[in-house]
């Protein structure tokens, strides 16, 4: 049986495991998911002036002009326009979000337990929990999770918890036009995605590749996985994310280790005459 | 033309040089002030129970002192650097062995109890033996109030920050007792200050060959010439160097002069202290460019064996 977070994390009887699966290969950068998140979600525009939301920027750089997945932008289509060997431009889009990661560092580290996950294996912050201690920003290997100004509190993509409870779609995969979102149980997701990546081969597109849907990698297989046309570095992704408490063990050795050294100097330089020079 | 502290230029892929990470939002001077007085705090409770028990009541008594006002404005720094400080109880909401914040928010709270209980007791003359006994507790929390934070920032995606998981808390330690040991050196007179000044050299040894060691990436995994390059340039390059000054200069001058002189031991013993904090500030930046930079992410992934197998074509 391959691993269920909701079970491991202590729900009985669980529903199916969902998430997403975004073909990029289909995308063609309309941002209505961007569009649908905001809305449904009620997120607040982020400009880059934290003071004043409502001055809009733009970036210069392509048509992206959101930037990044950021505290109040849960969903961000990421607009690549790259030289490709045959001398021509290679345009790519891709529509990015929360992972949902099978080991979930944001999860791990967050010291109120505001993170929790849901039944449905999903990772949402409660935000009359978080104390905005920042810690599950800098853990996140994706850099998807941040802080929002003037709020305080830490800010991220919840698969749309209140629509799954509801027995509805993520509000992004409903507006998708083209299903380059696509929302399901993970297993049947990830049969598709095969499916779809053997088509892909053989058809010749043979810089397609899946992102993220190995259970064997570094945070155990992400909820919300990808079909990509470049390597992800390309399209801001990490090659090789990795929860890092997989390490703590460790970690906690190195860290028992100095201060029992501490506590040793202490006495090493306590040592000699009892009472000397009061 | 690089300086020799930075890495020749790397070929690799990015999104408009946008960075993968999150550059933290933990705020200077708050997180790395925090580093140091919980690093303070931690060995002076340690050498005040020292004190004690080998009959030292001069560096007992400051000890105390000095332990129970670093954790309160350790503390303190920590609370105001919330996104809802009114929040800062939910820290104790739970016990999650899989988050260090949680570990040392429970570890934070229990020493910066019996800290302030000593140092109340000698400040006041009441409950003499809840003192001692608290003091005798502060000897475990302080070690583990100084060492933990490696932890806390080794357990994050930062490139800088985790690949150095085996050097910050040994780094900590040391510039720990650096600290604790200068600062006994400037309160305490010197005839008194012996133990103090054997504590603040080992203490500023280590910190100097830790340090050596983390700049030069020994032991970082893939890439560790780059992968350590935060702690060698810009603004952490510039604190680290500043911090081994410092520490040279504060251990020469406790090993030759300190021990006759009171000028020399208070020169001394500052420049210990803020050698310490040179150390954590230094630390702390090299996380920030660590995340800033989209290539200390990529190039040290892109290394590794399982992503060199998965390429297609
Ligand atoms: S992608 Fe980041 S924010 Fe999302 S579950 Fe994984 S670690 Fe948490
Ligand atoms: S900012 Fe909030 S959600 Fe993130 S780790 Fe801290 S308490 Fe948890």
């Amino acid at each position: 049986m391959t691993y269920d977070p909701a079970r491991s994390s202590g729900y009985p009887d669980p529903p199916q495991r969902v998430g997403f699966f975004t073909d990029t290969s289909i995308c063609i950068g309309c941002k209505a998911c961007e569009v649908a998140c905001k809305e449904w979600n009620g997120l607040p525009a982020d400009g880059p002036l934290p003071e004043d939301a409502s001055v809009l920027e733009l970036t210069g750089m392509s048509y992206d002009n959101t930037g990044a997945l950021g505290a109040s932008t849960w969903r961000h289509v990421a607009f690549v326009e790259k030289q490709n060997d045959a001398g021509g431009l290679n345009w790519l889009m891709a529509s990015d979000v929360c992972k949902h990661c099978t080991h979930a560092a944001c999860l791990d580290v967050c010291p109120t337990g505001a993170l929790f996950r849901t039944e449905f294996s999903s990772v949402v912050v409660q935000q009359d929990v978080c104390n905005g201690c920042a810690y599950c920003v800098s853990a996140c290997p994706y850099g998807v999770i941040d802080r929002r100004e003037g709020d305080g509190r830490a800010w991220k993509c919840t698969l749309c918890y209140d629509r799954l409870r509801g027995g509805l779609e993520p509000a992004c995969a409903k507006a998708c036009p083209t299903d380059s979102i696509q929302f399901g149980p993970l297993d049947e997701l990830r049969e598709r995605a095969d499916q779809r990546l053997a088509r892909l081969h053989s058809d010749g597109v043979t810089e397609a590749r899946l992102y993220g849907e190995d259970p064997a990698d570094g945070v155990g297989g992400a909820g919300a996985f990808f079909l990509l046309l470049d390597e992800p570095e390309t399209y801001g992704l990490p090659p090789d994310p990795v929860a890092t408490t997989r390490d703590l063990p460790a970690m906690w050795r190195w860290a028992a280790g100095a201060a029992l050294g501490l506590a040793g100097g202490v006495a090493v330089a306590f040592l000699g005459a009892r009472g000397r020079g009061r | 033309m690089n300086a020799p502290e930075q890495v020749d230029p790397v070929q690799f892929t990015d999104y408009y040089g946008r960075p993968v990470l999150k550059v933290t939002r933990w705020k200077s001077p708050h997180m790395p002030g925090y580093l140091f007085l919980g690093g303070l705090s931690g060995a002076a409770s340690t050498m005040a129970a020292a004190a004690e028990a080998t009959g030292r009541p001069r560096l007992a008594r400051q000890g105390r002192l000095t332990a129970a006002v670093a954790a309160v404005g350790g503390a303190g720094l920590l609370v105001a650097e919330l996104g809802r400080p009114e929040r800062f109880l939910n820290m104790l909401r739970v016990f999650k062995p899989s988050s260090p914040m949680s570990v040392g928010s429970w570890i934070l709270a229990a020493h910066g109890g019996v800290t302030t209980a000593a140092a109340a007791s000698t400040v006041t003359g009441v409950a003499p033996r809840a003192g001692r006994a608290a003091v005798a507790v502060s000897a475990v929390t302080g070690p583990l109030v100084a060492t933990y934070t490696g932890v806390l920032l080794a357990d994050t995606a930062v490139p800088a920050w985790h690949a150095a998981h085996r050097h910050l808390p040994p780094l900590f330690a040391g510039s720990a007792l650096a600290a604790a040991g200068g600062a006994a050196m400037v309160m305490v007179p010197v005839a008194a200050a012996g133990p103090a000044r054997r504590a603040a050299l080992l203490g500023a040894l280590a910190e100097l060959a830790v340090t050596a060691s983390l700049e030069r990436g020994q032991g970082f995994g893939e890439e560790p010439r780059l992968v350590s390059e935060p702690y060698r340039i810009g603004r952490a390059g510039t604190l680290l160097r500043a911090a081994r000054l410092l520490a040279v200069a504060g251990a020469a001058g406790t090993a030759l002069a300190a021990g006759r002189h009171r000028a020399a031991a208070v020169a001394a013993g500052a420049a210990l202290l803020a050698g310490s904090a040179c150390t954590r500030f230094g630390v702390y930046h090299a996380g920030v460019l660590a995340g800033r930079d989209p290539k200390y992410t990529v190039v040290p992934q892109r290394a590794r064996p399982r992503v060199q197998e998965s390429r297609p074509g």
